[in-house]
Parts: C-alpha cells; sequence; structure tokens
C-alpha cells in the first residue's frame, strides 16, 4: 500500500461510516500484498454510479416520462439538473417529464450521498448514457414496427420520426416495445453533441419544484404525513458525551396531550452518526411535547467534556501554531528562510475562525414508524443509504429490513449528511410499534447539538524577495479534526483536511512548509459547506493581500503574478493525495484556469477604478472541488465603523456547465452564507454547553444587510473538460475578499472572524 | 375548542388556546404550507396574514385569532396579489431549497398590498424579518420589483 492511499481516513470514506457500522479505511501493511490499483472519481465512491436506463426511465401510454432523481434535493436544483440531462440526450420534452424521488438504495441507483459537490460532478455522464439509451430503444422499436432501416428514423422531441416518409410515432406508443429491447452498450450509444443540446447548458429550464414550492405545496421532511402519526422532541445531554443521572417525569406526563416519555440511551464509542441519547417527549402534537420537555426535571453527567470552553481553547490553538508541527509538505528550508530574513522581507500573521452551525431552515427532522416487518422512515438527509445503515444498526435490523423515503430538504449545507436524527426517531418508534413517529428538533436543538464547523487557527509566515513575491511560506494549522467523530481522541488533521487549500497551495514558492499542530476536538465537529476550505482560504487569501500591501504593490498585479504563467500542478506532486476524490492526472490544478477566475471577477468589479471615499475593493481566489473560483467585494465603511456590502462580483469556472442558472444561483447563495459567516456568525462554548440558541444569538445575514449587487460571472465551460463542483466552490473566497476590502477602505487588517463590531471598537 | 377561520374555511382546533396557530395548522389540520424555522418569531418562516397582516403563527396563540381571518401560503393562489408574487417567484427562479419562501412570499405579498410601489429601503424593512440561509435576498428583491410592476401595470389599466 502506497503512502498515497495509506495516509488515513478520507472524506469520503468516513462519509459511507454509520452508526454503529463504522470501517475506518487505515490501509494495508506495505508490501503484503499486490496493491489494487487505487480508484478515483465516481469509482471510489459507495454504489459508484449506475447508467442503466430501465432504472432511471418510465414512458407511460400517454406519453409521460418518469426519471427519477436518485440524489437528494436540498436545494442545490439538483433534482431539476440530473433528470434534465436524461431528458435531453433522450429527446424528450420537459413539458411531458415527471420527476419521482429514489428511496435509499445504492446497489439499484449508484452513490446517493449528496455532499462534495459530487452530484453533477459525477453524474452527468452516466445519465447523458442513460438518456441516450432510451433514444435508441425508442428509435429501435419504432424503425422495427416500421420494418425500415434504423439509420432512416430519428427520435425528435418525444417522437422518433421516419424522415423519408414523414411518419410519426410517440414515446407512449412506442415504450411497451421499448422497453423489451436489449439496453444498448456503452461502445453503441451514440450520444448527442453539445451543439445537439436543448437543455444543458441552456438555462432554459425551470426548478422542477419552483411552482409547488411557491404555492406551499412541497414536502419537505419536517412535513412528512403518515396516518396516526404521534409528535416527539427530545432533551439532550447539554454537553456531548454527558449522560442521564437523574429523571423525574411526573410534571411532564400530565401536561395536556403528552403521551408518553422514552429513554434514549447514551451513544457508545465514537460519536459518529449516533444520537446523543436523553429524554424523549411524545404527544398528540409538536407543541404538547415541547411543553413536556419544559417539564422535565433532569440531572446529567456533563462527562469529560463538561469543561469545554472557546476562550481557553483559542489559547491553546494559539500556543500550539507557534510551535512546530507534524510536517505535511516540505520543499526547501522555509523555517531557516524565514528566521534569516530580514524584518522588512518578513511577514507572519494568525487567522481565526469560530465554530459554525449550518443552521438549515428546516431543522433535523425524522418520522419512523417500526413494525415487525422492520422500520420505515420520511426524511431529508443528504445521505439516505446512511440514514438506512443508521437505523439498521439501532435497530438490529438488516438494511432492506429500513426503507428509507426522501423528501425535499430544508437546507443541508453537510449537516444532513449526518443522520443522528433519523436514528433517533426510529429508537423513539421503537419503543411504539405500529405507531409512526415524527421528532422534530427546535432551533435551541440545531444551535445547541450540531456538528460544527471546526474552530480554526491559521498561522503563516513567509520571506519575501526583492520583488514583493515570497522565497518561503510556511502554514501551520490548528484545528480539531472531523475524524475525531469517527476515532475518539482523534487530534491530527486528515489529508482531505490540509487538502483543502493548505497542503495544495499551487503557486510556484522554493521553500513550503506545511504543518499541522494537533489540538483535541470537545464537541462533534461535522463538515459544513466547503469544510476545511473555508478557514484555509481566508487564512492564505488575506496573507497574499497582505503580501501585497507590504509590497506596495496592487493586490490584483501581486496575485497574478503570484499565480504565475498558465500550467498545470500535480496535487501528488504537492503531497496532496485528497484532490476530493479526483485522480491528479485528470485533475490537475490549472493555474491558467485560476488567472482567469481571478480575471473574471476583477473585471465585474472594475478593478483599479477611483473608489468612493470609506470604500475598499478587496480580492480572493481558491480551487477547491476541482472547480476554480474568485471572488471580488466592494465595501463601504463609514465613519462609524459601520459597514456596508455594496457589491459582490462572484466568479467560476466548474468545467462544463450544465445548468448554469442553477449554477449561478448557487453563486450568489455562496455570496451570502460566506457574508453571513464573515460578518456575524460564531459558536461558542462555555462549561461544554453551546452558549447561543436561536438567530437572535447565532446571527445570519438578513435582507437589508445582504448586498443590492451581486453580479456571477461564469468562466470556461468547455463541455470536453472534466466537469468540476459547483455547491461548495464559491464559497471559500467570500470572507477573505470581504476582508481585504475592509482593508482597502479603512486599513485595519481584520484577523478574526466574524468581523462583528471590530471595526466600530478599533 | 376554538373555531378558526382558515382560508376562508371554518376549521375547529380542540387544542389548549395557548397552543400556537403554527402547530395547530401543521399537526392538527395538516396544513404544512406554514414552516417552522425558530418558534421565536425570528426567522419568518411561519408567516401568515391575519386580517391581512403578516404574524408570526409559532408565538401567535390560536385563541388570539379566533374569528380572525387567517390566510396561509395554500390561500395566496386565490390572492390577486398573492398570485402575481407566486408567478414573479416561480419566472425568476427565485427558490433553493425552498423551506423559508412560503413566508417570504407571505411578508413580500403584504408589503405590496400596503406599498404597491416600495422602495428598496421599505423592502427591506418589510422583508428583513425573513430569513433565507440559502442566500435568495437577491432574487427576493428582483421578484418582489416584477410583482410590483404587474400590479401596477394591472391597476394603471384597470383605471383607464
Amino acid at each position: 500500500m502506497s503512502a498515497v492511499t495509506a495516509t488515513g481516513v478520507q472524506r469520503r470514506q468516513m462519509l459511507q461510516a454509520s452508526a454503529g457500522a463504522l470501517t475506518l479505511f487505515v490501509g494495508t501493511n506495505a508490501g503484503a500484498q499486490p496493491e489494487p490499483p487505487q480508484k478515483f472519481g465516481a469509482a471510489s465512491m459507495s454504489g459508484g454510479t449506475v447508467d442503466n436506463p430501465l432504472v432511471f426511465v418510465s414512458i407511460a401510454a400517454d406519453g409521460t416520462v418518469t426519471i427519477v432523481a436518485h440524489r437528494a434535493e436540498m436545494g442545490t436544483g439538483v433534482r431539476t439538473s440530473l433528470p434534465m440531462v436524461v431528458a435531453d440526450e433522450m429527446e424528450a420534452r420537459w413539458d411531458r417529464v415527471r420527476v419521482v424521488q429514489a428511496p435509499a438504495d445504492e446497489a439499484r441507483y449508484g452513490n446517493q450521498n449528496v455532499d462534495g459537490s459530487r452530484s453533477v460532478r459525477h453524474f452527468f455522464e452516466p445519465m447523458r448514457r442513460v438518456g441516450a439509451a432510451a433514444r435508441q430503444m425508442l428509435e429501435t422499436a419504432a424503425a422495427a414496427r416500421w420494418g425500415v432501416p434504423l439509420a432512416e428514423v430519428q427520435a425528435v422531441q418525444h417522437e422518433v420520426l421516419h424522415r423519408p416518409t414523414g411518419r410519426r410515432l410517440g414515446y407512449g406508443q412506442l415504450a411497451a416495445d421499448a422497453a423489451k429491447l436489449p439496453v444498448p452498450g456503452n461502445s453503441e450509444l451514440r450520444l448527442k453533441t453539445p451543439a445537439q443540446w436543448a437543455y444543458i447548458g441552456k438555462g432554459r429550464v425551470g426548478g422542477v419544484d419552483m411552482a409547488a414550492i411557491a404555492r406551499g405545496q412541497a414536502t419537505y421532511g419536517i412535513d412528512a404525513q403518515v396516518p396516526r402519526m404521534v409528535f416527539a422532541v427530545v432533551a439532550r445531554p447539554p454537553v456531548v458525551g454527558g449522560r442521564l443521572r437523574r429523571l423525574d417525569s411526573a410534571e411532564a406526563l400530565k401536561v395536556a396531550g403528552v403521551l408518553r416519555i422514552v429513554e434514549i440511551p447514551a451513544f457508545q464509542g465514537p460519536a459518529a452518526f449516533q444520537p446523543l441519547g436523553g429524554v424523549a417527549v411524545v404527544a398528540r402534537n409538536t407543541w404538547a411535547a415541547m411543553q413536556g420537555r419544559a417539564a422535565l426535571k433532569i440531572e446529567w453527567d456533563d462527562g469529560p467534556n463538561g469543561s469545554y470552553d472557546s476562550a481557553a481553547f483559542r489559547q491553546r490553538q494559539a500556543a500550539a501554531v507557534k510551535q512546530p508541527g507534524t510536517v505535511a509538505r516540505n520543499e526547501g528550508d522555509a523555517p531557516k528562510l524565514i528566521a534569516q530574513a530580514p524584518a522588512a522581507q518578513q511577514h507572519s500573521a494568525e487567522y481565526f475562525v469560530p465554530h459554525l452551525a449550518h443552521a438549515t431552515m428546516e431543522p433535523p427532522v425524522a418520522t419512523a414508524l417500526v413494525t415487525a416487518q422492520g422500520c420505515e422512515v420520511w426524511t431529508s438527509t443528504q445521505n439516505p443509504p446512511a440514514a438506512q445503515g443508521g437505523v439498521a444498526a439501532a435497530l438490529g435490523l438488516k438494511p432492506e429490513q429500513v426503507k428509507v423515503n426522501v423528501l425535499l430538504l430544508g437546507g443541508g449545507f453537510g449537516r444532513k449528511s449526518k443522520p443522528d436524527y433519523v436514528t433517533e426517531a426510529a429508537l423513539v418508534a421503537k419503543a411504539m410499534p405500529g405507531t409512526p413517529v415524527k421528532l422534530v428538533w427546535t432551533r435551541d436543538d440545531d444551535i445547541h447539538h450540531g456538528y460544527y464547523h471546526a474552530v480554526s487557527l491559521d498561522r503563516l509566515e513567509a520571506a519575501v524577495g526583492a520583488d514583493g513575491l515570497p522565497l518561503a511560506w510556511l502554514h501551520r494549522t490548528a484545528a480539531p479534526t472531523i475524524t475525531s467523530i469517527f476515532a475518539a481522541g482523534a487530534k491530527a488533521a486528515a489529508p482531505f483536511e490540509t487538502g483543502m487549500s493548505a497542503l495544495n497551495m499551487p503557486f510556484a514558492i522554493p521553500n513550503v512548509r506545511v504543518e499541522r499542530a494537533e489540538v483535541e476536538a470537545h464537541a462533534r465537529i461535522g463538515w459544513f459547506r466547503s469544510v476545511a476550505n473555508i478557514p484555509h482560504v481566508f487564512a492564505t487569501q488575506c496573507f497574499v493581500d497582505e503580501l501585497a500591501h507590504k509590497a506596495k504593490k496592487d493586490p490584483l498585479q501581486y496575485a497574478l503574478a503570484l499565480i504565475g504563467p498558465a500550467r498545470k500542478v500535480s496535487p501528488a506532486a504537492l503531497g496532496d493525495v485528497f484532490n476530493y476524490s479526483e485522480s491528479p492526472v485528470e485533475y490537475p490544478i490549472d493555474t491558467g484556469r485560476m488567472r482567469a477566475v481571478v480575471e473574471a471577477a476583477s473585471r465585474g468589479a472594475r478593478w483599479g477604478r477611483r473608489l468612493p471615499k470609506g470604500h475598499g475593493l478587496g480580492l480572493a481566489f481558491s480551487y477547491s472541488f476541482v472547480s476554480y473560483a474568485a471572488t471580488v467585494v466592494e465595501v463601504a465603511v463609514d465613519a462609524k465603523g459601520e459597514l456596508r456590502v455594496v457589491a459582490v462580483d462572484m466568479a467560476l469556472d466548474c468545467g462544463p456547465q450544465v445548468n448554469p442558472e442553477r449554477i449561478r444561483a448557487q453563486m450568489e447563495g455562496a455570496a451570502i452564507m460566506g457574508l453571513s459567516l464573515a460578518l456575524s456568525s460564531e459558536i461558542t462554548f462555555e462549561n461544554g454547553r453551546v452558549k447561543q440558541s436561536n438567530f437572535h444569538d447565532y446571527t445570519v445575514l438578513r435582507h437589508g444587510q445582504a448586498p443590492r449587487v451581486i453580479r456571477t460571472h461564469l468562466v470556461g465551460g468547455d463541455p470536453s473538460l472534466l466537469p468540476g463542483g459547483v455547491g461548495e466552490p464559491p464559497l471559500p473566497p467570500v470572507a477573505p475578499a470581504l476582508l481585504n476590502a475592509v482593508f482597502a477602505a479603512t486599513g485595519k487588517r481584520i484577523r478574526n472572524l466574524p468581523l462583528g463590531d471590530q471595526l466600530a471598537s478599533a | 375548542m376554538t373555531t378558526l377561520k382558515i382560508n376562508d374555511q371554518s376549521r375547529t382546533t380542540t387544542s389548549p388556546g395557548e397552543t400556537p396557530l403554527l402547530w395547530v395548522l401543521r399537526d392538527e389540520l395538516g396544513m404544512c404550507g406554514t414552516k417552522f424555522g425558530c418558534g421565536m418569531a425570528l426567522c419568518g418562516a411561519c408567516t401568515v396574514h391575519v386580517d391581512g397582516q403578516p404574524t408570526r403563527s409559532c408565538v401567535t396563540t390560536c385563541a388570539s385569532v379566533a374569528g380572525r381571518s387567517v390566510h396561509t401560503i395554500e390561500h395566496m393562489q386565490n390572492d390577486r396579489v398573492g398570485r402575481v408574487v407566486q408567478q414573479a417567484w416561480i419566472e425568476l427562479n427565485v427558490a433553493q431549497c425552498g423551506y423559508c419562501q412560503g413566508g417570504q412570499i407571505l411578508a413580500a405579498a403584504a408589503l405590496l398590498k400596503a406599498t404597491p410601489r416600495p422602495s428598496e429601503r421599505q423592502i427591506d424593512e418589510a422583508m428583513s424579518g425573513n430569513i433565507c440561509r440559502c442566500g435568495t435576498y437577491p432574487r427576493i428583491r428582483s421578484a418582489i420589483q416584477l410583482a410590483s410592476r404587474r400590479l401596477s401595470g394591472a391597476a394603471a389599466g384597470a383605471k383607464a
């Protein structure tokens, strides 16, 4: 086993883990056995890909084409974009297409874990093949019906046309015959050329759920309606790893509507996706359950995390990044050069990003029904197979005895790929066989019991040459690792964490060192949209801006000089074995594409123009999820330190642009979410407990604070390139662009997120 | 027993009078277009109209709306302004996850009824109680402005 595959837990393998069925990939003994070739991309994911049209497409006699959306919709538009690809290739009319949602079943549909910005990246080509195969089967059926050569027929917008005679047969008339034909093999498929695409890349297709959403008819996980359903909320240990010491439920049981109390055992071993334990109150409606919960008298044993304190932890991180850590990448001798550099040519800075909560507008929620046969679940989850596996393990069932119905997600952002709340509902339902239980998390529950984005401190040091460009670069990260939820006590950042914009820094700097400092985790740490790119891009992109100002260079010109001429850099050559699961050969870091997004965002913002007094422009850019993103933010700061975001320019090169309209939507949303975390969002702990509880103290951007101008610039789009991610890549550059703009406007360098009132008090 | 007037229909609830309207709608009447987001009138996902006023149903007891007219997102297709607002939302593909959008549409419809040609600032003020975590604010603003143009165009046409 090479270092490439044995370096530890990769994100994709963690995402396959489920409560009680956790398998961590740690590699085998080097040289003991012949090594299987490393798999990349979709082939490395559980379930892989499926491209059988009989699985994804059915056609009714009336011509209605039903396409299966096998991946859950959390707002990225995947329920539209992938079926749209099928419809395009099969020449289906979009107004005759119906989309149905698949339940959890990776063996049938291929990978269903909507995480890591992979849906279009991994399923664009398989869905093209599904559509093309269906089209060819319809054409073959028509040719047979007419007794004419296949070459004389052509599928055109829901009909097959016999060109010489002008005869036509509708898809509904051909469906039964076509379904009996063999599915053409991949080598026989005739995919459309990009010029023939009717929907792909065009932005003509509206979202399949738009009308239902606008009319209040869309069904989210929280909206599941199951006959004879009862409702539950849970009192959970306020500290992760805490346990119930004493319970008095007498008063709770007196609350009108309360039906019963169910204890949920504390989790064993690593937290993974297991419920936290606690006491469920089941009632006739959610309000009664909440009143019942308020009447519980509970004493908790806080356990080992009861002293977790954010202020104290910050001190531990600050001490950690001042010491040499574990070397993750080393070229030349960066520490020596930095130590020897004269003060004028040396620079260092530390950047802080706090814990963050996903705060999806729909809190975690699941409905479960346990019967003698098994368990049926209705929920909003990014990862249906993990929910299925988690429930099966907790209830002692086989996965095939657990049916997971996938409803719309009211936001996901990574939170809903951890199905602890689904298992929790199933455990309560197990205590009431035959009665469906809808278990709702309140907003307090969501803020108090999340899987938090890692609190992160990054230290950057550099020595620069006469031209102001770095000759030596040292980056030391200190953040609790996500792997700690799968291996209790884990302190070392995993390759997939440092591989997100720390290790794979692509600039041509002769001396580079990247180090991991170890710090412990005292909360459930989880991935949050764009994950470790948030702190790493914040730190490195603010640092580059600082170096530019130190060199008295324009930050845009400095960034372009640092990016350098167009070249393809292998992530593997940088020591990055992660590269978002993709092959370093097929997906190198292309500095030409990086330059192009920087130029597009800065051109959109008219970088270099004269700005009004108090205004400033800031730039940042990143490579993440094998896409390229850049942001320019314009801010205005008044004499009192009041900040207004005037405009944001977002540029993205994600390779082929399958659904440009939804790509732009993701870019707009990333601008808002990035500003939220840059300006005001922060989770802090005291005595092991999260101090915030709702949107009054965990604040996110509101209408009045949002920029009135967000320009989106789609760059590249070459359909011959391999597709990159869309949901996450636009997010990382937003916060550093904002704080770089603040510096340009005010001369104040803010290195701690969120900005909060730092301008007013400075 | 409380008698409610929901979307111009008489409905009765056996829940105690202090039960928030939100949970009566969702859990008892099975009307799930009205969403739970925060329970403290902080996010606007649960917005309904009570006698035409945008109201947070998560902190509004069912007893307090007895005999008053409650309109939810499910009613907006039957509302002259609501219908135009919904259409603007659909045409501009406003929603991402869509969870908050019912509340956003009710807030927008109430704004346009009171202020048919809202300024940017009036949009900010009317809409800032409604959080969207996906970040659809720019499109919400555009959709309100589109609906406003259509409604005032229609009004001008009716006068002529």
